[in-house]
């Protein structure tokens, strides 16, 4: 066997294996997706405090914004 | 090597791509008691139809009941039928959902989501509009309130005056 068939071969069932992970959810079936307990603000004052403690904690760093630096004294 | 490489990519680009094969207006519709086995459909040879996907986690199909509703209640008598496809995995939140809302037209649970996979709703809620030999006529994406329920009724008089 030529060495490129060899390759395609084995890279063909390889590759196209990899297809199946990347199956999408289809609309109707984002039944589990819309649960509240799926919300990413599921409860609104204890992702408020982590923020906050977030914030304070990496100021240096912008915190959860996108700008650099700080006092951190907030 | 070169086209080794180009028949690689192309084979593996074929895999990954999404089926594109939801439906679209100028497709005839099969018979939806093969798609909705089990169900208590009503006659609609010869009918303009209104297939309408539901499911009881989806805020703007609760929001298009009371339209599907009045548009039951003024065109039923001239030959429009309402068929609204519920989606859900879970059984009793389809029927829960089909009670509360007190639906005057006809509902049908596709519970192992045979009619999704072949009209394949883009989004949710997604509604298609045939003409009297079955073919679609109109799709809509999503409900959006007073805008969508003037869509279906121009569309919906238009359609019923054809013979």
């Amino acid at each position: 066997m030529k060495f490129p068939v060899l390759i395609l071969s084995l890279a063909l069932p390889a590759l196209s294996a990899c297809s199946t992970q990347l199956e999408r959810v289809k609309p109707y079936e984002r039944g589990i997706l819309a649960m509240p307990v799926m919300s990413n603000n599921l409860d609104p004052l204890q992702k408020a405090m982590t923020e906050h403690a977030y914030f304070s904690r990496e100021a240096s760093f912008g915190g959860g914004g996108v700008g650099g630096g700080g006092c951190g004294c907030n | 090597m070169k086209t080794l490489l180009t028949i690689l990519t192309l084979a593996c680009s074929t895999t990954f791509l999404p089926a594109a094969d939801a439906a679209k207006e100028g497709q005839q519709v099969p018979k939806l008691a093969q798609l909705l086995p089990g169900a208590s459909l009503p006659n609609m040879a010869g009918k303009v139809m209104l297939v309408d996907f539901w499911a009881s986690w989806c805020g703007p199909c609760k929001a298009s009941f009371p339209v599907l509703n009045r548009l039951q209640e003024k065109y039923a008598a001239k030959g429009l039928v309402i068929i609204g496809v519920g989606v859900d995995d879970d059984a009793a939140k389809y029927k829960e959902f089909a009670a509360k809302m007190g639906a005057k037209f006809s509902l049908a649970h596709d519970s192992d989501h045979k009619a999704a996979a072949f009209f394949n709703p883009p989004s949710m809620p997604t509604s298609y509009i045939t003409d009297r030999k079955g073919v679609i006529r109109h799709v809509h994406t999503g409900f959006r309130g007073a805008k969508t329920e003037a869509e279906y009724v121009t569309e919906i008089e238009a359609l019923l005056a054809e013979h």
